[in-house]
């Protein structure tokens, strides 16, 4: 394998870079003509004065005018961005550590070996994550409805369910009984939003969201723990045992680091993803009630195609790109030092050059 | 749950922990799989009844009312015909793009390597919504506005499934593709009949996720075409959820809408599912 003299040397890398771009640009391609250009398309648009005729590069020039426009605090369009800030932040806050862990725990129930019918528990639990978030919404709004299945079991329990997609009330409000407009709350804030609205919690409504992005992405990402668990296979496992380490601590000490990469990819798509809640909130509602379903990811397109506030909506979509990175550099801060071992333990086989370099 | 875990070997555990494990799964299942249930039985009863009663799964009045709107007094087979054609185009792109450029950035070492991974990682945690506008300008620039073409190459390539191949290929070992080196095979034989097969776990979900997330797909539709005959499902259903056609709840309509659109992920899933269990164990035992 050792290459002894530098044109060699040379010829290889050459021939490998070529071959490297061979396989990577087609994808390289059709990225950079439908998410390069026009990111950078839409950066031109959230500093112009552009109305939606003509070419937006012969639009005028305001610089970061819809950007204050937003985050100043005063005015209709900054206090929609705070709310939509608001609903999204719950949402992201509740559906990513409940979707990992719901889904790591129904994978490793499932991978047991001495299990019987793990073709049927996968496949109950991965169907919901095959419908559209159109099918899925659709169906939602009629479980939830006032009289729909949802109350119906929970009047069973003697509980009285709310009228869930009409319900604006944050569900912290309601916990602790108190009023949602109390005299004197509101008046200061962040993004024109008072304290005391920052805190209401999501509402009811965007509970009913909550529970359906769970419902329908935890079966995808027990899909990619079990792909991990499987290729980690049964001789590590098995090693540990010979060990008589209980099950809890072997998947505490042995298979969760292997998992890490897995753990990784998924926190990092639940994060990514919970940011750009979109297509439940044009199936139902637009943001209603009082605009308590209202996602930044909806309010930029609604902006844009409805009002024809383009510049605001790129600028809406910019901020919240920003809130993305944002929240993945500090979820890969949180996850990459959680754990003390500085090397990731890899695959019993392979990758011994690494671990000898 | 930390009692019976602790109590369970290898094996499977005392009977009792089994049991509790197993009595759990079974009501999570339900769970999960009733509400399609509950959508399915509503969809055959009258407006009136399904909102009513909802969690009935027998109708009082049955009726296929529901389908024979959507069939005869919609353009749903337009609809589903193009969801068809563009999922098709679609997936094929997205499997063999996907694991090609997540080859290459897992195993192969090329100049550029790192700032193609840097700019995949960036491109990735770019909200599609940011894109919708000039997306629409783009498409239309290129000429490819109310076509099949602009609803289908800009989705050619999804970020997410590279970056799910690329961990894929580092989580496998690099001793039977270096084996097949050592033969003389050159990089695009070694991909084709040395990895892929070996990577066929990864390439089923891959498979699933695209043909998923593209009969999936709403935003790009919506800014992509205007067009009416080019409508696919999602749009279609979303306007339908929206405004229904003509007065009332029309939940048994909603929900045919809903299971019709269901039934092909579904069987995609049904038919690659034994596919999963798969792995790529002992490939290098031997």
């Amino acid at each position: 394998m050792s290459v002894k003299t530098d044109r060699g040397r040379w010829r290889r890398r050459a021939r490998a870079n070529a071959t490297g771009w061979a396989f990577i640009s087609p994808c390289v391609v059709i990225l950079g003509l439908f998410l390069l250009i026009p990111i950078l398309m839409a950066a031109w648009v959230s500093l112009s004065d552009w109305q939606g005729r003509g070419s937006p590069l012969a639009s005028g020039f305001v610089g970061f005018e819809h950007y204050q426009e937003l985050l100043s605090g005063q005015g209709l369009a900054s206090k929609d961005f705070g709310l939509s800030i608001r609903n999204n932040a719950y949402y992201f806050l509740l559906v990513v550590p409940s979707q990992t862990v719901l889904s790591l725990t129904l994978a490793a129930l499932v991978n047991r070996r001495a299990l019987r019918g793990k073709g049927l528990f996968k496949t109950a639990f991965y169907f919901p994550s095959v419908t559209s978030t159109v099918a899925i919404t659709t169906l939602w709004t009629f479980l939830f409805s006032a009289s729909g299945a949802v109350n119906a079991v929970l009047a069973k329990l003697s509980l009285d369910g709310p009228n869930w997609f009409n319900d604006p009330r944050g569900i912290f409000h309601l916990l602790f009984g108190v009023s949602p407009t109390p005299a004197g709350a509101g008046s200061a804030g962040f993004l024109g939003i008072g304290l005391w609205d920052w805190l209401a919690g999501p509402s009811v409504a965007m509970c009913a969201f909550i529970l359906m992005a769970v419902f329908t992405t935890s079966g995808t990402f027990m899909l990619l723990f079990l792909a991990a668990l499987q290729s980690i296979g049964q001789e590590t496992e098995e090693a540990a045992l010979v060990d008589g380490a209980s099950a809890w601590r072997r998947m505490w000490h042995v298979t969760l680091p292997l998992l890490r990469p897995t753990l990784f990819t998924v926190i990092t798509l639940g994060t990514i993803g919970s940011w750009q809640v979109f297509d439940q909130i044009y199936v139902s509602g637009h943001g209603s009630p009082a605009k308590t379903t209202l996602t930044p990811a909806f309010l930029s397109y609604q902006s844009a195609f409805v009002d024809q506030q383009w510049g605001r909506g790129a600028a809406t979509s910019f901020v919240l790109f920003a809130v993305i990175v944002v929240f993945t550099l500090l979820q890969r801060l949180v996850t990459g030092n959680a754990d003390p071992t500085e090397e990731r333990p890899r695959r019993r086989f392979g990758r011994s050059r690494r671990r000898s370099s | 749950m930390r009692e019976p875990r602790r109590r369970s070997s290898l094996a499977g555990g005392s009977p009792r922990a089994r049991w509790a494990i197993f009595v759990l799964l079974v009501t999570a299942a339900v769970v999960y799989v009733y509400p399609f249930v509950i959508q399915v039985a509503n969809s055959f009863k009258t407006d009136g009844e399904a909102t009513r009663s909802g969690m009935s799964l027998l109708a009082d009045t049955w009726t296929t009312a529901a389908y024979t709107t959507l069939f005869s007094g919609s353009a749903f087979p337009r609809w589903f015909a193009n969801s068809v054609v563009v999922t098709l185009f679609v997936t094929a792109g997205r499997v063999l793009f996907g694991s090609m450029a997540g080859y290459a950035l897992a195993r192969l070492r090329f100049r550029g390597r790192q700032a193609v991974f840097a700019a995949l990682v960036g491109v990735m945690a770019v909200p599609g919504v940011v894109l919708l506008i000039p997306k629409f300008l783009v498409i239309r620039e290129l000429g490819l506005y109310n076509s099949y073409p602009g609803l289908i190459v800009p989705l050619l390539v999804d970020a997410a499934g590279v970056f799910i191949m690329k961990g894929f290929f580092e989580s496998i070992p690099v001793s039977v593709e270096e084996a097949a080196r050592i033969d003389g095979a050159g990089a695009f034989r070694v991909f084709w009949s040395v990895v892929l097969p070996m990577a066929r776990p990864a390439l089923v979900t891959i498979v699933i996720l695209s043909f998923q997330g593209s009969w999936n797909e709403l935003s790009h539709f919506i800014v992509a075409s205007s067009d009416p005959s080019l409508v696919n499902l999602t749009k279609g259903v979303a306007q339908l959820a929206g405004g229904g056609l003509g007065a009332g709840n029309q939940y048994p309509l909603k929900l045919a809408a809903a299971t019709l659109m269901t039934i092909p992920v579904a069987a995609l899933f049904f038919i690659f599912q034994r596919r999963i269990m798969n792995t790529s164990a002992g490939a290098v035992k031997g």
